[in-house]
């Protein structure tokens, strides 16, 4: 055993040595240890340095609420982890750690200087200093900033560890395994409720199950020793889970709650392979009992942040949990009598102890006990500077003046080598408001205390308020009982003795002999935020709790101010003259503690980040060397590169193939809905701006849709199949919201139509092919059928069988060819194209991609909804009023179409433009201006489609124009970073404006 | 996240609906006698209650109904939940 490791208790493993390193150099600790207890046991406070001023800093705390004990672990490339407390990790076999924000070493950092110019550098000094001069900005301030930023480092590979979420639902939940919370979810349990019980640590029993001292009894026996019979009867009970290493990360309405659990961070690394690190819990309880407990408050006086400065309660826990005692010669310095728990678990182990008490007296029992033992305590007195630079050495106290607002009489030094501190406790109400509840203020203790409400959660035990045992324990019985309905208990005969604390007094920033801005007096450990810093803050007009804590940076850190935002509150308070009620609290915001990214994604990563669509088609475009491009959740075959083309060579050649040839493309994730009922036509007539009553049974139409405010939502053809039948197609990425936006109108609207809409998408692939001999190709597949222009008219469609199959030849067509689609139910699809492919092969049938689609349209100045309009564009700024029925009384967006904004003469119009030099292709989104020399430069329109044309020989483009309808065959620029193009407005068809072609 | 009673299945989470906005705002019936600033009004003009208010859900992830529901925006509490064309509860 090392030298601060002095007994031997019931939760650390001591015939289980654990090896571990630290800053590379090798320490032992043992089965049951945290990070923090090791290191203690090996003597080692000192592990890391404060973020502004680099100061030395020790472990302060026990738990999540530590500000200094920070470190990187892992140092791999893709496991490492930043910003890790070092009292929460368990420590495992092969765990290395290491400082954080220190160089060249912890021992030894540079940036320590900012320690000795800290006058220069108070709150707020950045926003301040870094304005002048203005040039220095970029290439001075900025980068030296960035390069002191932050704590820890990222990994830079991604991260190789499994996570998961789950879902749970129960009766009760219980949050928190401290005696409060284990009496909660027995009380549930034993009531028939599915309960679960989560606790952050890894074994229940908060701090009550260290407490041993004979001033504080349940039924007769020692607290710690009551508790640890209660958690051996709690294992019994079916109806309860406990989940240990389980810690509420966040608290929303309706009772849906987060948790995290830690699964494998405490194994060895040759187990953690493989399995599940972190689960997210997504828990819908019925009633949520919160005894989350609390946390021990600092003090704030001249150099409180020394290596060796512990709180209180987290001395006695490593002391009577781990068997760690942080120091050999201690003082114990307290506003309040726990800190005396402390002093008695010290003594009664032989350890040198003194108390300095800000109080002037308590007659408490725990108290009474320390002074029976003859353990010297300075009453009304207070420390006034504390020495030593990697380790405390010695501190300084002195007498308070009878207000306490002063300190009197000489300066007594007393050497130490651990300074036990309690400025009392802060209930964790973090839950409570989280899920919405408020707070109400408790003068005689300066706490906020839940202010409950009928909510469907409660608070017990300390977060509750309630510090003493005794109350703890009955207050959790009683109010469990009524919150749950609950009659009969078994804990009808408790009997609780405890000490009692008579004497409360409280000072926020303890008086000092220095002048006050001088002194270093410590609120926010991590972000070295002073009470000096608060008072600049207030003196330069901040009044808001909220605007104080970021100008000062206060309770910002990764701990999020658990030790810091009360001090920084009850400064405020008494430097303003003011309640300190009154004030408020900065909102508790999700999560808890720090959650990894990893447990927020769960499985959501890689191939499962986002559903991906595959036509049943896929898999020949992949064996064909498609490039992919998503559209939606689509993957659609882009281009299909042939003997190392590029992109531009692909294209050009698809395009050309097309028009003068044959070219097949896979439009099977058009949205398609199936629209039956016997009012489906007027439905239509309805959500189209064209006419369809009068279609005839086989025919098809192009349609386009619009919001009601007019601006056009989405196109598609829709085809009559029967009497009371259509197929609606809608384009792939507005299928599920075209839906969504019919299935509205049906049956908010129009419920008395009787239509029925489902979703066919998936149902059908599809097969376009289009080009001069595409008749040909069709006339092979189905050698029975008449392609004849008076048989199988533009616009029609026909029922067909292949190789025994039904199928729908629709001949429509996007491109301006000929062209015919073949829809097949889905599992024929790959079948289909490659009886297609085979059939086309004489003509060369050449499979193309969206970008050649989308080229092949352009030519045609088809609109793409979604490229050409964005939610602006009315069918009229399109040039498309011939598909605006005038005959028809109303349909979606009609009204909108001649408000007094859309028929504005300057509205943005579709229009073609041509670049004088034809082989200049303009960027799509690009500017477009009238007058170049006009300051400020006015944009009068934008580039939506633009292309180089094959088949034309020249660069094409679509823009939308103020005005434009006007303009053509006007001069315009396109203004780029080095040079302006020159174009002119013409007609947006660029090719077959007499449509000839899809008569070919 | 609150957890939502769907009138055809019961209660459901959330993540399963999603809101459509004001309810009780009736499309007119012939929208071309209306002036600009009376079409305004139904296309454009919401109240946008901090308090209790009459919206329109949909079980988007579910049955695909909609519905609508009365719920107090300030603190997403529901207090009633009812199919399309009956009547508003009275509050």
């Amino acid at each position: 055993m090392t030298k601060y490791r002095i007994s031997k208790t019931r939760f650390v493993d001591q015939t289980k040595t654990i090896s571990f390193t630290f800053d590379g150099k090798t320490y032992h600790g043992f089965e049951g240890d945290t990070l923090a207890s090791a290191l203690l046991s090996n003597g080692i406070h000192l592990v890391g340095r404060s973020f502004k001023y680099h100061r030395p800093r020790g472990i302060i705390s026990c738990g999540s609420e530590e500000p200094n004990a920070i470190c990187q672990i892992n140092d791999n490339t893709d496991l490492t982890e930043p910003n890790v407390r070092a009292t929460e990790i368990e420590l495992y076999d092969g765990l290395r750690a290491s400082s954080q924000n220190c160089w060249p070493s912890l021992s030894f950092d540079i940036g320590g200087i900012n320690n000795f110019i800290s006058p220069f550098i108070p709150a707020g000094f950045y926003y301040k200093t870094f304005m002048w001069p203005k040039g220095f900005w970029k290439k001075i301030y900025e980068p030296l900033i960035r390069m002191s930023a932050g704590l820890g480092k990222s990994p830079t590979q991604p991260d190789p560890d499994i996570y998961d979420h789950k879902h749970e639902h129960c009766d009760v939940l219980v949050i928190g395994g401290g005696i409060s919370g284990i009496i909660s979810a027995k009380l549930a349990a034993k009531n028939n409720l599915k309960t679960i019980l989560i606790e952050d640590k890894n074994i229940l029993g908060g701090s009550t199950i260290y407490q041993n001292n004979k001033n504080f009894i349940i039924d007769n026996q020692k607290s710690n020793e009551w508790l640890i019979n209660e958690i051996s009867e709690l294992e019994k009970l079916d109806n309860l889970t406990i989940k240990t290493r389980t810690s509420l990360a966040a608290f929303h309405g309706y009772n849906y709650l987060l948790a995290k659990e830690n699964i494998s961070d405490h194994l060895p690394l040759d187990k953690k392979r493989g399995i599940i690190r972190q689960r997210l819990w997504k828990i819908r309880a019925d009633k949520v009992i919160v005894a989350a407990g609390a946390i021990e408050r600092p003090l704030v006086f001249h150099n409180n942040d020394r290596p060796g400065i512990i709180l209180a309660n987290s001395v006695k826990k490593y002391l009577d949990f781990y068997g760690v005692s942080t120091g050999l010669n201690n003082i114990i310095f307290t506003n309040n009598d726990s800190a005396y728990e402390t002093a008695v678990s010290l003594f009664e182990k032989g350890i040198s102890v003194k108390i300095v008490d800000i109080r002037k007296k308590s007659s408490s029992s725990i108290v009474k006990n320390a002074q029976e033992l003859g353990i010297d305590i300075y009453w009304h007195s207070t420390v006034v500077n504390t020495f030593g630079y990697k380790k405390i050495k010695s501190i300084e106290i002195m007498n308070l003046s009878e207000d306490g607002s002063n300190v009197t009489g000489n300066k007594n030094k007393i050497h130490c080598d651990c300074l036990a501190i309690s400025g009392g406790w802060t209930p964790m109400v973090h839950m409570h408001t989280q899920s919405g509840g408020k707070l109400d203020f408790r003068d005689i203790d300066q706490v906020f205390v839940p202010s409950e409400k009928g909510e469907n959660h409660i608070n017990v035990g300390s977060c509750n308020g309630d510090f003493e045992l005794e109350e703890i324990v009955k207050n959790t019985i009683n109010k469990v009982k009524k919150f749950l309905n609950i009659n009969e208990d078994g804990f009808d005969k408790i009997s609780v003795l405890c000490s009692k604390e008579l004497e409360k007094k409280n000072i926020w920033l303890l008086p000092n002999t220095i002048a006050e801005g001088k002194t270093k007096s410590f609120i926010d450990f991590q972000n070295d935020s002073t009470a000096k810093d608060i008072k600049l803050a207030l003196r330069e007009g901040f009044k808001s709790i909220e605007h104080v804590k970021r100008y000062t940076t206060t309770g910002m850190a990764t701990d999020q101010g658990k030790l810091s935002n009360m001090h920084a509150l009850g400064i405020i308070a008494d430097t303003a003259g003011v309640k300190m009620g009154t004030l408020g609290t900065t909102t508790f915001r999700p999560p808890f503690t720090p959650l990894t990214f990893g447990s927020i994604v769960g499985r959501s990563v890689g191939k499962f980040f986002d559903v991906v669509r595959k036509t049943s088609i896929h898999e020949w475009h992949i064996q064909n060397n498609a490039k992919f491009e998503n559209v939606g959740q689509w993957k659609r075959p882009w281009y299909y590169p042939i003997n190392n083309e590029n992109f531009h060579e692909a294209v050009q050649r698809e395009s050309k193939a097309a028009r003068d040839s044959a070219g097949i493309l896979d439009a099977s994730t058009l949205g398609k809905i199936d629209i039956q009922g016997s009012d489906a036509s007027e439905f239509l007539n309805r959500v189209y701006t064209n006419a369809w009553s009068k279609l005839g049974i086989g025919k098809c139409r192009y349609g386009l849709m619009l919001n009601e405010d007019g601006m056009v939502y989405d196109d598609g053809v829709t085809t009559r199949l029967g009497e009371n039948h259509y197929l609606m197609t809608t384009t792939t990425g507005g299928a599920a919201n075209v839906l969504y936006k019919l299935e509205d109108y049906l049956q908010t609207e129009w419920p008395e139509l009787d239509v029925y809409l489902t979703s066919v998408t998936d149902h059908y692939s599809t097969a376009s092919i289009c080009g001069p001999n595409s008749k040909k190709i069709l006339k092979k597949l189905f050698p029975n059928k008449d392609f004849s222009d008076e048989a199988f008219p533009h616009m029609s469609y026909q029922d067909a069988i292949i190789d025994k199959i039904e199928c729908r030849i629709m001949r429509i067509s996007f491109t301006g060819e000929l062209s015919y689609e073949i829809n097949i139910e889905s599992r024929y699809g790959k079948s289909l194209w490659e009886s297609c492919i085979e059939a086309g092969e004489e003509y060369k049938i050449t499979p193309y991609g969206t970008e050649a689609m989308h080229l092949l349209r352009a030519e045609k100045g088809f609109i793409i909804v979604g490229q050409d309009t964005d939610g602006t564009m009315t069918p009229i700024d399109l040039q498309m009023d011939w598909i605006v029925s005038k005959k028809k009384y109303d349909f979606i967006g009609k009204r909108s179409l001649y408000r007094s904004d859309t028929i504005r003469e300057d509205r943005k119009q579709l229009v073609g433009l041509v670049t004088d030099n034809p082989n200049e292709i303009l960027e799509e989104g690009a500017q477009i201006v009238s007058e170049l020399d006009k300051k400020p430069v006015e944009m009068i329109g934008h580039v939506t489609s633009s292309y180089f044309s094959p088949n034309l020989n020249k660069s094409i483009a679509l823009a939308v124009v103020k005005g434009g309808k006007k303009m053509k065959g006007q001069k315009l620029f396109v203004p780029m970073e080095n040079k302006n193009i020159n174009v002119t407005v013409s007609d947006f068809i660029f090719l077959d404006k007499e449509n000839k072609r899809i008569h070919a | 996240m609150f957890v939502i009673n769907c009138p055809y299945c019961g209660e459901r989470d959330q993540s399963e609906f999603s809101c459509g906005g004001e309810a009780h705002i009736v499309r007119p019936k012939q929208p071309t006698e209306l002036s600009d600033d009376e079409w305004a009004e139904y296309l454009f003009m919401r109240k946008n209650i901090k308090g209790v208010q009459f919206e329109r859900w949909n079980h988007a992830h579910g049955c695909r109904k909609w519905f609508n529901m009365v719920r107090d925006t300030s603190n997403d509490k529901i207090h009633a939940v009812y199919k399309m064309g009956e009547k508003p509860p009275v509050l």
